[in-house]
């Protein structure tokens, strides 16, 4: 987990956090190669937004090692600080200048110089859509528009490195999709990103890796096809008439697991057509009426209700009745 | 470039954006420059009547037209610290702090540029009001020192509730509160030499009047622009916007470092 060399990216090792007698983190430990983006995916309250806090010198941990892009987070904050950019959850934007203004703030205190800085913030205005917005005050932008500002303004001084805490929060779906687009784009410059995010689909749709904290502990990490396929999800539940067929089936299919009450059996199979099409024409041989099925495949969910604590519960993705297999 | 460079520079750039927010926020400024002028006409003009009979002079309302500008001129800075305490508290209260702290910027630079935002803004408004007292028909004995050392002991006393203000903006939880304890100082300034002679209050307030940091301003600024006694009254200003400065601003540096650090989310 922490095999990254020290050098590149985001090392962290057993950062600890109390606040008062609440223990906010509990020796978290993560590691981001550089050029690839961690999701820190986890519940409200899992310490997520003071891991980033600690990580972006806001506030000091209790203990631990941080290293970003080979500074360490202790003894060289001003360092860290140099080539860190941070967009938190809630807009760090000066709601008394225009959008201009708050990007040419940005530049002129990243020491851009006059002319570099008007440059770089006209080509964000240009790259975050906001050129028509420039010269506007920002009580008249958009929670969308606040938020590209948001990152437009982390990016002026081009950091290497980006923390992004949960940054569609509150955003429209195309807003989102904008967002991820642009963070796509960061990453195939080699910007290294960690995201937090409550959102399973953000952390599949944009992360190399995933790690999951609850309650202040890492309970999972991997990538996101690593972390599905630890979890054994993937099945299919066949809804029966009565409880003869239920117990015929049961019979067929030793792997599975029987519900007397709901006269339901769950039958582990991964969801191709010729697995599917083999269960089918099995029952259908043994003469077994199946009233109808629900296919269910592994996401994120399962991943995250699973390593945090609370219980897999069946999502089926689609409800099939299959009326001309299982009815003559 | 050096470190003092940087410094300079991050806090000339803070200063810049603390003057378009003066000058976005047009209500706010205008109130803090405008009251201490409507303050003026109406002591001199509603109260300046009978205000000025008691100093004994023939012409009572200019007498105290004479007497009552140091006061404004210290309403000016009361107000105005007012709104640099709000400002503080907007700052601390929005996302944008978190933003300053992790970029690799003089970490004083925010406060700096309240400062020196706010010390601008009071050394216009000190300007608006003299002319104002001027078109009033203020008498003046002051020579050009006379003025400079005046305008000089206002600003050094503006100096140490700027710094105040800076304080009282962090230690505030809210931006209400940041707009309501400056209030004191306003309250202060009644209680002093700025309105009326202190040998006319009764003898716990006299007391209390003679021995506060807004007395021996007053009585040094009246001593230099019309003449009156200053005694050892400068040697009291200096000291007190000394000692307050200094106290004020190491307060405001100790809440702007802990600021967050025991915060959860």
């Amino acid at each position: 987990m922490t095999s990254v060399s020290a050098a590149t990216g985001i090392v962290a090792q057993d950062v600890c956090k109390s606040f008062g007698d609440h223990l906010v983190l509990d020796k978290v430990s993560l590691a981001v190669e550089e050029g690839t983006i961690l999701a820190l995916l986890g519940p409200n309250g899992a310490g997520k937004t003071t891991m980033v806090r600690i990580l972006s010198t806001l506030i000091p941990a209790d203990s631990g090692f941080m290293r970003i892009a080979g500074h360490d987070v202790v003894t060289d904050p001003d360092g860290v600080r140099a080539l860190i950019g941070v967009t938190g959850q809630f807009s760090a934007v000066d709601n008394l200048l225009t959008g201009a203004e708050n990007l040419r703030l940005m530049a002129d205190l990243r020491h851009l110089g006059r002319d570099a800085g008007r440059r770089r913030a006209a080509e964000l205005l240009e790259q975050f859509d906001l050129t028509d917005a420039a010269d506007k005050l920002l009580s008249t932008y958009s929670g969308g528009m606040r938020r590209r500002l948001d990152l437009a303004m982390t990016l002026v001084g081009e950091p290497r490195v980006i923390f992004l805490d949960e940054p569609t929060t509150g955003l429209d779906p195309r807003s989102r999709l904008t967002m991820w687009e642009i963070v796509r784009e960061l990453v195939s410059t080699g910007v290294t990103i960690l995201l937090t995010t409550q959102n399973l689909d953000e952390a599949d749709q944009l992360a190399d890796r995933i790690a999951v904290l609850d309650r202040g502990r890492i309970v999972a990490e991997g990538t996101p096809a690593e972390l599905k396929s630890r979890i054994p999800g993937g099945h299919v539940r066949l809804h029966f008439a009565g409880p003869d067929m239920l117990r015929s089936a049961a019979g067929l299919l030793p792997a599975a697991a029987p519900d007397q009450d709901q006269l339901v059996l769950q039958v582990p199979a991964d969801s191709t057509v010729d697995s599917l099409r083999e269960l089918l024409d099995e029952l259908h041989r043994a003469r077994v009426e199946v009233e109808r099925l629900s296919i269910h495949t592994t996401d994120l969910d399962d991943v995250f209700l699973a390593v945090t604590g609370s219980h897999v519960t069946g999502r089926p993705d689609k409800d099939l009745t299959p009326q001309g297999a299982a009815k003559r | 470039m050096t470190t003092l460079a940087y410094t300079l520079s991050d806090s000339r750039v803070m200063l810049r954006r603390n003057l378009k927010h003066q000058l976005r926020y047009p209500s706010m400024t205008v109130m803090l420059v405008g009251m201490p002028i409507v303050l003026l006409l109406l002591f001199v003009y509603v109260f300046g009547g009978q205000l000025g009979a008691g100093l004994g002079a023939h012409e009572g309302r200019s007498a105290y037209l004479d007497y009552v500008v140091p006061g404004l001129l210290l309403i000016t800075l009361a107000s105005a610290v007012q709104g640099t305490s709000i400002m503080v508290a907007m700052d601390m209260t929005g996302g944008i702090i978190d933003r300053f702290r992790t970029m690799a910027i003089a970490r004083a630079s925010v406060l700096t540029g309240h400062v020196l935002g706010s010390l601008m803004q009071i050394l216009v408004g000190i300007g608006i009001l003299i002319g104002v007292a001027f078109g009033l028909g203020f008498h003046s004995t002051a020579g050009p020192l006379h003025w400079f050392a005046a305008i000089g002991i206002l600003a050094l006393f503006a100096f140490a509730l700027i710094w105040l203000a800076v304080a009282l903006g962090l230690a505030a939880k809210s931006v209400e509160t940041a707009s309501n304890t400056p209030m004191i100082l306003l309250l202060l300034l009644f209680l002093s030499s700025g309105f009326v002679r202190t040998q006319t209050m009764p003898g716990g307030l006299r007391q209390f009047a003679e021995y506060q940091p807004f007395t021996p301003v007053a009585d040094t600024v009246r001593g230099l622009l019309t003449g009156a006694a200053i005694g050892d009254h400068a040697t009291a200003a200096i000291a007190w916007s000394i000692g307050i400065a200094i106290v004020a601003y190491l307060w405001a540096i100790r809440l702007y470092n802990r600021r967050r650090a025991a915060e959860p989310k």
